[in-house]
């Protein structure tokens, strides 16, 4: 199974039209969760808002993920060392409200599993790469923040009256 | 433990109250849960289903809303006020986004402290919500080491 998610603020149809017109050269099951989509998909299992539990169950599932350039996704992936394929939204195309995901997927396409993708193409590409090298190294996050912010916060409430 | 001194050790834990709005600035915010040990904890977010998150700890669920529709900011703004007035938290901690500015705001009207920990999305500048929060807030936190300076700390990340 593919998973398709794009986060829980904005619609981002460039992206799901993409997976939609790539889908037929793959025989996986495509779920795309969405927001707010005004685009008619015709080749993937469409689902709305998923509950937490559903969407950790969706990555664990899936043998590969497509998002946005969401912190969230990104690190829910890297939890648990699955490799993920990320493209920027971009606020000149009304697809968000600034144009922050082009530098956060620039800094985060430097970690080992997180491949940064802009059009049809590398997407195909990446999918089909990542379908092939299922064993792709892919660095994994730590549960928690760093203890040296934990022990900044931590000290910081104890030391108020 | 008697019932006397039970009571003070409640009376002295710190009461926090931790906020976000849902996606990725809620799971940053839960992987700051190792700094509240020992403290009474509340999450306030943007949706019920995520309360599985936190199971064991009290919740509260507010409206989302962001910067392009300003009469829902107003009335989400009173939500947060009022909740926030009842919890009486020693602390408000926030990742994000409008509703985490709003509690600081809110929390600083009735002068509680405050820390915004702006979210690891922003690499280049801290966000809009980040800019006007480290007017306000007691402390602010930056997850970039080149976006912190003498008023913005940087002590690592939510990534570890």
């Amino acid at each position: 199974m593919i998973f398709v998610t794009i986060g829980t603020q904005e619609p981002f149809d460039r992206l799901i039209k993409l997976v939609d017109e790539l889908a037929k050269d793959y025989n996986h099951e495509i779920i795309a969760q969405v927001f707010n989509s005004n685009y008619k998909s015709e080749n993937l299992t469409i689902i709305d808002f998923v509950n937490p539990k559903e969407y950790e169950n969706l990555f664990k599932k899936a043998d590969l993920i497509i998002s946005h350039a969401g912190m969230g996704s990104i690190i829910s992936a890297l939890s648990i060392s699955k490799p993920i394929i990320v493209m920027p939204r971009k606020a000149s195309l009304g697809e968000h409200r600034n144009e922050h995901q082009l530098a956060t997927a620039k800094k985060m396409g430097a970690i080992e599993g997180v491949y940064v993708v802009n059009g049809k193409e590398d997407l195909k590409a990446n999918m089909d790469f990542l379908l092939e090298n299922k064993n792709e190294k892919v660095f994994k996050f730590s549960n928690m923040a760093s203890q040296s912010l934990l022990a900044s916060i931590k000290n910081y409430i104890n030391s108020l009256n | 433990m008697d019932i006397g001194l039970l009571l003070n050790n409640l009376k002295i834990m710190k009461k926090v109250l931790a906020v976000a709005s849902v996606g990725g600035h809620w799971i940053q915010l839960t992987r700051l849960q190792p700094a509240f040990e020992d403290m009474d904890l509340t999450f306030m977010t943007t949706k019920q289903s995520f309360k599985e998150m936190v199971p064991n700890y009290k919740f509260h669920v507010i409206n989302d809303a962001n910067r392009n529709n300003k009469i829902k900011l107003v009335k989400v703004f009173f939500d947060i006020f009022i909740k926030i007035v009842k919890i009486k938290p020693d602390i408000i901690i926030t990742t994000g986004a409008a509703p985490g500015l709003m509690a600081i705001i809110a929390g600083k009207l009735i002068g509680v402290k405050t820390i915004w920990i702006d979210s690891i999305a922003n690499v280049e500048e801290l966000s809009m919500s980040g800019k006007i929060a480290s007017k306000i807030a007691n402390r602010v936190y930056t997850q970039w080491e080149d976006l912190s300076n003498d008023k913005i700390i940087f002590k690592g990340n939510i990534i570890g």
